[in-house]
This record gives C-alpha cells, sequence and structure tokens, in this order.
C-alpha cells in the first residue's frame, strides 16, 4: 500500500516501481530455468527472463537494444531451443537428480563465482549520471559507435560467430556422408 | 505530453484493435464466398443479404460451444497459448502508419500509434512472439498431431524469417531508416520501393505467406495429414482467438508489405495530382490516404484468399528447400542490390 501511496504522491517514479516489477520476474524466472523439471517450463521461464531484461533496457532508454533482445534472444534463440526439445521429445527429469556431493561442491563454487564477480561491484562507485543524450540509444547512435569506437571488437566477435557457423556445418556435412 | 495526447492516443488505440478485431469476420465472410465463387458453389447464402450476417451466427455459436479443457492437458499453457498468438498478433500493428495526420482542434493527431525510431524491429519482435503461442498450443495439448503441427510450426517460422527479415533489411538500406513513418514519406517523395525493389517485394510477400501459416504454407494445420494440426484439441472461443489471431496477422502482413513497398497510405501521384492540380490538404486528403491504405490492404488480404483457393499444399521437404536454397540466397542478393542502388545514389 505505502508503494501505491508514493507513486501518487510522487514520491516513488513510476520508473522504479517498473524496475523492481521486472527485476523480481526475471529473476523469479530465472530460477525456473534452473530448477524446473520439465524443459519446455524451463525454456518459457527463459523468454520471460529475456522479455523482463528487454524491459530494463527499455526504462535505460536502449529501445534497439531491447528491440534486438526480443527478436534474437526470445524470439530466434528459444524458438530453436523449443524446437530442439520437441524434435528430441525431452521429458521431465525423473525425480533424484545428482547427489549431495556434486549439489553441495556446485554450491561452493557458485558462492565462489559470485564473491570474485561482486566484490569490484560493491567498490565501484557510480558517477552521478544526467538525463541521457536526446539520441542516446538510437539505431544510428549505436551503429555509428559500432563501426568506429568499436570497430575491432565488433570484427572479432563477427569472425567467431563466423568460425562457430562454419564448423556447424562442417560438423553436420561430416555425418552425412558417413 | 498533456491530456489531450492522452486522449488522442487512447482513441486510437481503441479504433484500431476495434477495426482489426471487426474486420475478422468481414474477412471471414470474404473468404468463404470467396472460395465458393473459386470453386463454383454458392457459399452461404441463408443469413442476411448475400449471407452477410453468417460471421455473426459463427460468432454466436463460438460463444456459446461449451469450452472443453481436456483431462490430458498441460493447463498452463494449454490456456496462455490463444492470449499468446492472439495479443502478440494485435501488437505487431502499433507500428503500421495508416495515414498522415488529422487536424484536430488545432492541433495534429499522426495517424500511428508508436512512432519510435525502432519501429520495423517491434513489428518483427511483436509477430516473432506470436510463434510461442503456436508451439505451447502443439505441446500443451499432448497429443500427436498438435505436436507436429506446433514442431512444423517452428521449423517453419525460423526459416522463413530469416528471408523476411533480410527482405526488409534490403528496404531499410534503400531507405535509411527504420521508422515506417519516414519510409511511407520518402515514397511519396519519390517513387514505390516496389518498382527498385521488386524482387524484395516478391520474397517479402511469400514469407508473409509463411508466417501466417497460410496455404500454400499452412502445414503446422494440414488438415489432411493432421486433424487440425496445433489447434487439434480447443474448441469454443479459445480455437476462435487462433482463428482471429491468423486473420489480424493477415491484416498486419497486408499492412507490412503495403507500408515497405506500396507507399503505405500514399495516394498514387499525390504529389502532382492530389496536392498540386486538386491542391488537397488537411483532414481531407488524410481521409483519402486511409482510405487509399485500406484500398492496398484490402487488396493483399484477398490475395491471400485466392492463393489460398488455387494453390495446393507444398510437401515439408519442398517447403523447406523453397526457403533454405532458393529464398535466403534470392534475399542476399538482393540485400547486395539494394546497397549499390545506394551507392549510386538512386533513393533522392
Amino acid at each position: 500500500m505505502s508503494l501505491v501511496a508514493g507513486v501518487v504522491l510522487g514520491a516513488i517514479s513510476i520508473q522504479w516501481v517498473a524496475f523492481l516489477v521486472l527485476a523480481v520476474v526475471a529473476i523469479a524466472a530465472a530460477l525456473v530455468v534452473v530448477l524446473h523439471r520439465s524443459p519446455v517450463v524451463g525454456a518459457m521461464g527463459l523468454v520471460t527472463n529475456f522479455l523482463c531484461i528487454a524491459g530494463i533496457y527499455v526504462l535505460l532508454n536502449a529501445y534497439f537494444f531491447a528491440a534486438l533482445q526480443v527478436i534474437i534472444y526470445a524470439g530466434a534463440v528459444v524458438v530453436l531451443i523449443t524446437f530442439v526439445i520437441m524434435l528430441l521429445n525431452l521429458q521431465p527429469e525423473a525425480k533424484g537428480g545428482p547427489g549431495v556431493v556434486p549439489v553441495a561442491l556446485a554450491a561452493l563454487l557458485g558462492l565462489a563465482l559470485i564473491a570474485v564477480v561482486g566484490r569490484p561491484l560493491l567498490e565501484y562507485a557510480a558517477p552521478e549520471a544526467g538525463p541521457p543524450a536526446p539520441d542516446f540509444g538510437t539505431v544510428a547512435q549505436v551503429g555509428e559507435a559500432l563501426f568506429t569506437v568499436y570497430f575491432y571488437p565488433f570484427l572479432a566477435v563477427s569472425l567467431a560467430l563466423l568460425s562457430a557457423m562454419v564448423g556447424a556445418v562442417l560438423l553436420a556435412k561430416r555425418r552425412l556422408e558417413d | 505530453m498533456d491530456l489531450f495526447d492522452v486522449v488522442a492516443t487512447i482513441v486510437k488505440v481503441a479504433l484500431v484493435v476495434g477495426i482489426l478485431i471487426s474486420t475478422v469476420p468481414v474477412l471471414t465472410w470474404v473468404e468463404r464466398r470467396g472460395s465458393a465463387f473459386i470453386q463454383l458453389r454458392l457459399g452461404p447464402n441463408r443469413v442476411g443479404p448475400l449471407g452477410l450476417l453468417q460471421p455473426l451466427a459463427d460468432g454466436i455459436k463460438f460463444l456459446f460451444k461449451e469450452d472443453v479443457i481436456p483431462p490430458h492437458v498441460y493447463k498452463l499453457f494449454y490456456v496462455a497459448a490463444p492470449a499468446v498468438s492472439f495479443i502478440a498478433a494485435v501488437l505487431a500493428f502499433a507500428v503500421i502508419p495508416f495515414g498522415s495526420a488529422f487536424v484536430v482542434d488545432g492541433r495534429t493527431v499522426p495517424l500511428v500509434i508508436l512512432d519510435v525510431d525502432v519501429g520495423v524491429l517491434f513489428l518483427l519482435a511483436a509477430s516473432g512472439m506470436g510463434v510461442f503461442g503456436i508451439i505451447l498450443a502443439g505441446w500443451s495439448s499432448n497429443n500427436k498431431y498438435s505436436m507436429l503441427g506446433g514442431l512444423r510450426s517452428s521449423a517453419q517460422m525460423i526459416s522463413y524469417e530469416l528471408s523476411l527479415g533480410l527482405a526488409i533489411v534490403s528496404v531499410l538500406i534503400y531507405a535509411g531508416t527504420l521508422r515506417p513513418v519516414e519510409i511511407v514519406q520518402q515514397q511519396i517523395g519519390g517513387t514505390w520501393n516496389v518498382f527498385p525493389l521488386f524482387i524484395g517485394f516478391l520474397i517479402l510477400l511469400v514469407s508473409a505467406f509463411a508466417e501466417t501459416n497460410r496455404l500454400p504454407f499452412d502445414l503446422p494445420e494440414a488438415e489432411t495429414e493432421l486433424v487440425a494440426g496445433y489447434h487439434t484439441e480447443y474448441s469454443s472461443m479459445k480455437f476462435s482467438m487462433f482463428f482471429m489471431a491468423e486473420y489480424i496477422n493477415m491484416i498486419t502482413g497486408s499492412a507490412l508489405v503495403t507500408t515497405l513497398f506500396l507507399g503505405g497510405y500514399a495516394l498514387p501521384f499525390q504529389r502532382l495530382v492530389f496536392e498540386g492540380w486538386l491542391g488537397l490538404e488537411g483532414n481531407l486528403l488524410a481521409v483519402l490516404e486511409l482510405l487509399s491504405f485500406t484500398a492496398k490492404v484490402g487488396f493483399f488480404l484477398w490475395l491471400f484468399v485466392w492463393v489460398r483457393w488455387t494453390l495446393p499444399r507444398f510437401r515439408f521437404d519442398q517447403l523447406m528447400r523453397l526457403g533454405w536454397k532458393v529464398l535466403i540466397p534470392l534475399a542476399l542478393v538482393h540485400v547486395v542490390w539494394a546497397s549499390l542502388l545506394v551507392m549510386w545514389g538512386v533513393p533522392a
């Protein structure tokens, strides 16, 4: 109730509430992906997560990235994943799962990762951010940055993707010839 | 954004959604009478003059049918699937401009709901979400025919989204913008994109048939092999929502082809005849533009019906071969052609 009152009184911005909702749903959906036994439910959790992330991009004025996130990740990638799940007719995991030792080991490694990634984040002091420039996040501006400032990283990523694609074609062809 | 803008937007959204939904019954009538005309039959002609009230009777029937949820389905996804299809179909239309602007009380109201920098991408994203409705319906029905329908649909959507995307990319390169409003404005100023980019127009049209699951590409619901494909287990209004989603997708597809290639709401020779010789401007011109847009979209909608009752269904391997080995390479070459046109300075 206090949250609603805050929004009405103008003390809490609508963006902040939207972020809260998106963040909570994103984390819940991510947990569904990891924890649910049915692979199709997991894939739908992944879509929900991607859509929430796209919503957070919109809150950050990055409309272009939000659109790409939905088209490429929520659209193409998850449709492909669902296609494979349905083609292989994957069944929900049987009860039981891994024993105590692997789970404990995984938890330990996960905590270590959080510690390593989290420490710099805690120490990082965000600079005072003013309002974004009017052309921030537009297609033209992202494109210009991609082809000037980030030209070489962009080239490297493209080459890596190309080699992965060629590799996939080669592997598929070899199986056909056998 | 003041109260005027808010009210104008709400009115636009209500009108567009209302028109989209109420075009569906008209289209079913056109589909049934059109198929009868093509097959030398009469078609439904008992309810009202020319059978015009038949869709109304169908709608009432849908509402009063028993809404069966079979015991073997995965309930959450089974119930959500028709809604996902329907919402995605309606959402995609938001970025289509259907006229230039009305002047109301001295203020201009642009005739498009969402005029954003990433407009065309928004449409692709929204329509891309629609496939989840079909996939989920196929999987959650827990029925082999539904499952095969959903599986075919996802394979088909992935394949034809590529050629669809590439055809759109060639227009974007040629126009130099992602904003549908600007693409239409450029076509009013110059020539319609269908002339320099004719191959792209054909590729987009063929891909639109595949993306909307219409014959000759309706393999996800091929009734002779799969009963009714992904919506075999659906009844009553849930089935009706899939049905409406398919027709709304047809409308959006037609509107997309019109906007990108046929000048959108532009009147033929608009600058020369309508704005020059006749000296039209303001609201009268906007009304004519609305009519022009409706006529162009209407033509493509009739084309959808015409093709469905003229061509037989493709076999699945033929469908895949056409998509991957013909349309995608052709679309890639066409992207190069569009880039060459830009290099030669053809777009004014």
